[in-house]
């Protein structure tokens, strides 16, 4: 028997959808909205209306945190929530981790794509669980609750909560998951399911999530974190309309979208340039070694070229053609995640205010080409860890903007990229004595929330503060993550030298930790950042990429020895040619230059040593001033031998004064040496077409790269007549991998 | 209301002399929307050639207007014809393809690998200014970073003619 339609006027929920759709086709405003009406007729009591919700949202997060919820989600506020239309257009959103305002549309449209409402039936109190990327998400971790608002009869809306989980059953303990390279690896899946009703969570549901995952108290608290928060939101709508009419809520959230939609435009016309931009971003994933599967033995280097069109209208066209092709690994992203990702990011460098909303994601016209990395269009490879190619590819974005915003005059407002928000230590293991002896304990520190920006055109880059997925990054406090993670207490952090991208403004720097194993078996540990590759689309106007990632484990260490002795021990690795480690400790040291790393099990003692990434620089290295080079070298930011080759500085340490002193003559010596290098050891272009050329048709490139040239011109006509005309290549030329 | 900055402020920002109490509010406020004509200004008397600017591409490039051509030109006057073509493939052009020199810049473990990628050092032919890296696996086509729209931009977004019409 058919339902009776949920929809506005007796549609269904699909009709609306389709007819937004078409709407916007048509007219290029959001359903068509010609007028902003109510905002026209009483800007007063719009405003009001818009901060109202807003507020409500925001309490909501708040309120909810408070009530119930995992150390990740409490401590650095990794949830958000958002309001919807009944066709899953965000319309007012929280503070938080604003990455899934944007994936939980997908996640509603994807249930009213599927007819829900006939099937298994959208009523009001009934909750809906998703953590599916193929659908709306951005990896199995994010878990998201979804409730249908209604007023009478209609649904006139959606309330979504989303956290980020420690873990959620994977084929290894964690959030980010090296070894999955398949859907049957990535953990619990729920697609868009059905969970509860009359506002409860049913209890069969919750006996199989707890039975699902690793820490099944966390996946508890964070179910009700979420609802609580949705319930509160629901609450928030109806008091909204008791107050201002059902009339005023059903105009007032198409004017809301559409004023996002246009305060894009307008941003976009006030701040950048029109015209074509371009970037490309890459990112290392060396599985051949690691993998444990023989299907997954794949060295790989993610294509991730990015076009803009800024077109006159002030509207923005994204074209990720020739992107490589997805494989057996987690790092395939699904259509929901580029949106969050973008959407997030342009949060950030465009529409950051209080009306921000879904109205940026129409203003954004966007191809992500279908079997390519960036919209696999396969439900069954493995989403675990997106981000992967994500994050790099993004960059591009923020570098393209950059661009406009330079040459606007705004050089305040460049950044051209991020660092990479790699998880430096993941995994888990069971406590092997003391008060939680044999309980599980995940490791899935958010300090990876604390990376370096890159700089702008007028100043250097945030030091350890920046994550491109939160706007309000905070990496909290070392010893919340010490009490939920207690078989890994850091020995050190300590800021590492030369992560910081070369510039003359330099990117932001960061810093890296020593962990030991404690109290524990079963420990599994394995990471994932770049390694081999410059994650991302590096510096700006000469300005270098930040430093790349590397692994360092010591195994059968003597650290019990040293302790006990209250000896001397490792707390850094500030020069890797000539190791603290090797000097002070009797262990098997293993050195990886990549850190993309399948899980090893460490026992306890053994020591883990994790650098955290830096952010890309901006200018020439030799325009660098004297006095920021001296505070670098005071700070520990760079070390001499850095400063001599890439900044042309000549500078000596100061016993007595306890200072680094510049020598300026010999700097200026050092700087005009280095402009004469450049003259000596470069070539013109022709030299270089020639040289680089010939690497393509000498066959002297690695598999890899061959690979990935092969993917990019198989999987994009465009790409490939990019790739063939600017080396004058014949028409049918074919790369062929080994 | 947009905020207003008087041309020393502006000078200073260019330079990058601003004290951070003096950048924040310039980054937190309204942006002013005769930036771009205060900046053509300041970038036009500190040149030392006479072209009219057209448009800032670059820290140290300009479209300029010469001969009812538009051209790049550096600020130490080299000339890297039309502004349609990518300007980059007129630099001279260092490439790091190999660990040594990798590892002047970054330290071993801390660079990138020469079989991934590469660093492509693009120099201006008249004052050796590095102008612009990149970092890419080998045989990679080189990139055009930025084509502006010039007359759309005057016309449409700024309502007057471009400088050189």
């Amino acid at each position: 028997m058919k339902n009776k339609s949920i929809g506005w006027d007796g549609k269904s929920l699909k009709d609306m959808l389709i007819e937004s759709e078409q709407l916007i086709d048509a007219t290029g405003k959001y359903y068509g909205t010609e007028l902003l009406s109510l905002k026209e007729e009483n800007p007063f009591r719009y405003e009001r209306a818009y901060a109202s919700l807003r507020g409500a949202l925001v309490s909501a997060r708040e309120t909810a945190l408070h009530i119930a919820a995992s150390p990740i989600v409490k401590e650095i506020g990794e949830l958000c929530f958002a309001l919807y239309t009944p066709e899953g257009d965000s319309l007012v959103v929280s503070t938080g981790i604003l990455v899934h305002v944007h994936t939980m549309s997908e996640a509603i449209k994807f249930m009213v794509n599927e007819n829900y409402e006939e099937d298994p039936g959208i009523n009001p109190g009934d909750i809906f669980l998703n953590n599916d990327p193929e659908c709306g998400n951005v990896h199995t971790t994010d878990v998201q609750t979804l409730i249908p608002i209604f007023y009478d009869d209609e649904l006139i809306g959606w309330a979504g909560g989303v956290t980020h989980q420690v873990d959620t059953g994977g084929i290894t303990p964690g959030h980010d998951l090296v070894a999955a390279i398949q859907r049957f690896d990535d953990g619990v899946y729920y697609t868009c399911r059905k969970i509860g009703s009359n506002d409860k969570i049913w209890k069969d549901h919750m006996i199989n999530a707890r039975r699902s995952v690793r820490t099944p108290l966390y996946w508890e608290l964070d179910e009700k974190c979420r609802l609580a928060g949705d319930l509160m939101i629901r609450d928030a709508v109806l008091e909204f309309i008791k107050e201002e009419g059902i009339t005023y809520y059903k105009k007032f959230i198409r004017e809301a979208i559409e004023e996002g939609r246009r305060i894009l435009q307008k941003r976009v016309i006030e701040r950048l340039i029109p015209g074509r931009y371009r970037a490309a971003a890459f990112f290392d994933l060396p599985l051949k070694e690691e993998a444990w599967q023989p299907r997954a033995k794949v060295n790989k280097i993610t294509n991730e070229p990015l076009e803009i069109f800024v077109k006159e209208d002030g509207t923005l066209d994204l074209d990720f053609e020739g992107c490589s092709a997805p494989g057996p690994n987690p790092m395939n992203c699904g259509k929901g995640a580029m949106e969050g990702g973008q959407w997030v990011l342009l949060t950030q460098v465009l529409i950051y205010g209080d009306k921000v909303n879904d109205g940026a994601y129409f203003g954004v016209k966007k191809n992500y080409p279908l079997g390519s990395w960036c919209n696999p269009g396969d439900p069954y490879l493995s989403y675990q860890s997106p981000w992967g190619n994500l994050i790099p590819a993004y960059t591009g974005m923020m570098k393209c903007i950059s661009y406009g915003l330079f040459s606007r005059g705004y050089r305040e407002e460049v950044v051209p990229g991020y660092g990479f928000t790699g998880d430096a230590i993941q995994g888990g293991g069971i406590y092997s004595s003391g008060p939680l002896k044999g309980e599980r304990w995940a490791l899935s520190t958010f300090e990876i929330s604390g990376q370096g920006l890159g700089a702008s055109a007028v100043k250097d880059g945030l030091d350890w503060g920046y994550a491109m997925w939160n706007p309000e990054s905070d990496l909290g406090d070392v010893e919340t993550w010490e009490l939920f993670q207690g078989g890994v207490p850091y020995l050190a952090r300590k800021v590492k030298p030369n992560t910081a991208g070369h510039g003359k403004y330099r990117g932001g720097a960061n810093y890296a930790g020593v962990a030991m194993v404690a109290n524990s078996e079963d420990v599994d540990f394995f990471g994932a950042r770049d390694g081999l590759a410059f994650h991302g689309a590096g510096g700006m106007h000469g300005g270098f990429p930040h430093a790349t990632g590397y692994r360092l484990i010591a195994k059968n260490t003597n650290l019990k020895e040293l302790i006990d002795n209250q000896k001397e021990y490792p707390i850094g690795d500030d020069d890797p040619s000539n190791g603290d480690f090797e000097r002070l400790l009797e262990a098997d040291i293993t050195r990886k230059p990549w850190s993309s790393i399948y899980p090893v099990m460490l026992e306890n003692y053994d020591l883990v040593y994790f650098p955290m990434s830096g952010g890309p620089g901006y200018g020439d290295p030799l325009e660098r001033d004297l006095e920021s080079v001296k505070e670098d070298l005071d700070e520990g930011i760079y070390t001499q031998d850095i400063i001599y080759n890439v900044y042309g500085v000549v500078a000596n340490y100061s016993e007595e004064q306890e200072e680094w002193i510049i020598e300026r003559e010999a700097t200026q010596r050092r700087r005009e040496e280095i402009r004469n290098e450049r003259k000596a050891k470069s070539m013109s272009f022709e030299e270089f077409w020639n040289y680089e050329k010939n690497k393509l048709t000498e066959r002297k490139l690695s598999d890899h790269v061959k690979l990935m040239y092969s993917e990019s011109i198989t999987l994009s006509q465009k790409w490939r007549k990019l790739f063939i005309d600017f080396w004058k290549l014949p028409e049918d030329f074919s790369m062929e991998v080994d | 209301m947009a905020e207003k900055y008087d041309k020393k402020t502006i000078e200073r920002l260019l330079e990058g002399t601003l004290k951070w109490e003096e950048l924040k509010p310039i980054i937190a406020g309204k942006k002013d929307p005769k930036r771009f004509d205060m900046i053509m200004e300041i970038l036009q008397e500190k040149v030392p050639w006479e072209e009219k600017i057209l448009f800032p591409l670059h820290e140290h490039l300009y479209i300029v207007s010469k001969n009812n051509q538009r051209i790049v030109k550096c600020d130490c006057g080299y000339e890297f014809g039309d502004y349609r073509e990518n300007w980059k493939i007129k630099c001279r052009i260092r490439v790091r393809d190999n660990a040594e020199s990798i590892h002047e810049l970054y330290p071993e473990y801390m660079g990138c690998d020469p079989d991934w990628e590469e660093i492509r050092e693009f120099y201006c032919p008249g004052c050796l200014t590095l102008l612009d890296v990149e970092t890419v696996p080998p045989g990679y086509p080189v990139i055009f970073n930025f084509l502006p729209d010039i007359d759309t931009f005057y016309e449409s977004w700024l309502g007057r003619s471009p400088p050189d019409k």
